[in-house]
């Protein structure tokens, strides 16, 4: 094994162990970068519109008819992180329950996507929202106030999941 | 009596000056920095996030000082006091412009302390004792970090002090004054140092960089390695000062460069083109005017320098420093001396 003979130091020609010329080459690399187009988004002016396959915050889908969640407590049952509490009651609609509380505790969330992945009625899916704020530990458990979005908000997801689940 | 309150005026002017011109490298550098990494840099804090300085300042100042339990008090409070005394004491001897001719047909000369026979000395020695500064905040901090950061810096600054002086001393010998006034006038015309010392301009420079602490020789701050290095343990306005006298080391470094070889205030041609006459105040204003343009260019370079190159290893640094700027420097003075003897 002839490795120490053969090292980058000793490969390097005369004009690079000068160091002076590819201190220039660096330098106009970068003097050149400074003209060129940023990457730079304005956040809260310029915002990310993510596509389907993105999980944001899971919301509950809300029908003309209210929620499609039938209480059977399967993604409370899932999540790992144990966000997620559901209290079952009685409706007089065609399906019977419906989750008088459903709460997502946001600090607790880690965002798995295993509840969608394990409700039987589609009713709880991944939304885009990603820039999720509160100012105190009651504010980050949002209620069904906070969780029932229309599903006219949600086609875009409810596709990708029919095309890819 | 007149000339003392004059000097103190000068004096509180460039101390202004030398805080104004730090504040605006630090926005500099920020958006400097940023445009080399394809972003966009500080632009929310007034417009064109010109007031970010500011800002910072203000959060710098409500932040708690913190001192280290088993710190050693009087040390760890005089050490950013020093660094940045240091710094700003070096602008005295600096010409940012000739002189103002007043009525009575005395000169009022621009320079703080003007014809120092000194004052390149002056500059030298105070740049060291910056050193004093560094190395304090590291050993009084009780942090093992912040006392290898400290033991580097001496160790950097003094083994690049000797490069600094033999390329000093070079171009001292080619315009024969220790005098700043002096070596700007010797140099008048367009017959800058650069010229003449193009080796030297070379060693001061790098040697400038390593006095500054500046990449790619910041290895007393060397994030990686040392947290923050001599000053982990400093929070609040006190690391705000450190933090301004890197930038007011950087000032001092280039108007020294721009007076030892680039010919300080001298444009060649233009000003008896726009017929300014020596000692009128549009000529001290044209002055002053390229002086800043010269050390603008020696600012931008090394900021520009700092967001290019990675940082030197310390053996590498040593290396560089022992074995190739120091015989180079005493090459060039055998070279200068040789010439001035043969020449003149
Ligand atoms: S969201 Fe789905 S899984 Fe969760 S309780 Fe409702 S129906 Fe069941
Ligand atoms: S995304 Fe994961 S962590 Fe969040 S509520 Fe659903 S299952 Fe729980």
């Amino acid at each position: 094994m002839n490795v120490t003979t053969n090292t980058r130091a000793q490969r390097m020609t005369f004009w690079e162990k000068l160091y002076l010329p590819e201190i220039a080459k660096g330098l106009a690399l970068t003097f050149k970068t400074m003209f060129k187009p940023k990457l730079t988004r304005q956040y809260p002016e310029e915002r990310w519109e993510p596509l389907g396959s993105y999980r944001g915050r899971p919301v509950l889908v809300l029908e003309e008819d209210g929620e499609r969640c039938v209480a059977c407590g399967l993604c409370s049952r899932v999540c790992p992180a144990l966000a997620i509490e559901v209290q079952a009651g009685e409706t007089e609609r065609e399906k019977e329950r419906y989750p008088v509380k459903f709460e997502i505790n946001m600090l607790r969330c880690i965002y798995c996507g295993l509840c969608e992945e394990v409700c039987p009625e589609e009713a709880i899916v991944m939304s885009k929202d990603y820039d999720i704020v509160f100012h105190s530990q009651e504010e980050a458990i949002f209620g069904k106030d906070k969780l029932l979005v229309p599903i006219a908000r949600l086609q875009e997801r409810l596709e990708f999941l029919r095309q890819y689940k | 009596m007149s000339s003392l309150v004059l000097t103190l005026i000068k004096g509180a002017i460039a101390l202004n000056v030398a805080l104004v011109v730090a504040a605006a490298l630090v926005y500099l550098e920020r958006r400097i920095s940023a445009w080399i990494q394809y972003r966009i840099g500080p632009n929310r804090v007034g417009p064109f996030g010109l007031l970010q300085p500011l800002a910072d300042v203000l959060k710098l100042y409500t932040k708690e000082d913190i001192v280290p339990y088993n710190a050693s008090k009087p040390f760890h409070r005089i050490a950013p006091i020093i660094s940045i005394a240091v710094a700003l004491s070096v602008l005295c001897v600096i010409a940012p412009a000739s002189y103002l001719l007043l009525d009575d047909g005395t000169k009022l000369f621009i320079a703080v302390a003007p014809n120092v026979n000194v004052g390149l000395l002056f500059y030298l020695a105070l740049s060291s004792i910056g050193v004093y500064g560094i190395v304090l905040a590291g050993w009084s901090s009780n942090n093992k970090y912040s006392l290898l950061g400290g033991l580097r810096s001496s160790a950097q600054m003094i083994s690049y002090e000797l490069a600094m002086g033999l390329a000093a001393v070079a171009a001292v010998m080619v315009s024969g004054s220790l005098d700043m006034n002096q070596i700007i006038a010797s140099q008048s015309g367009g017959r800058w140092n650069i010229w003449f010392q193009p080796l030297g301009f070379l060693i001061f420079l790098v040697a400038s960089f390593a006095e500054t602490n500046r990449a790619p020789f910041d290895l007393p701050e060397a994030e990686p390695e040392l947290v923050g290095g001599y000053h982990t343990e400093y929070s609040g306005m006190k690391f705000g000062l450190f933090y301004l006298a890197e930038y007011a080391n950087m000032f001092t470094a280039s108007a020294v460069m721009t007076t030892l070889y680039l010919g300080g205030y001298d444009m060649p041609f233009l000003p008896t083109l726009l017929g300014l006459q020596e000692g009128t105040l549009p000529r001290v204003l044209f002055e002053l005017a390229v002086f800043v343009g010269k050390v603008s260019v020696l600012l931008f370079l090394f900021i520009w320098v700092r967001w290019t190159l990675p940082r030197f290893r310390y053996d590498q640094l040593m290396n560089l420093g022992w074995r190739v700027l120091l015989p180079l420097g005493l090459a060039n003075i055998v070279i200068t001396g040789a010439i001035v003897f043969f020449v003149r």
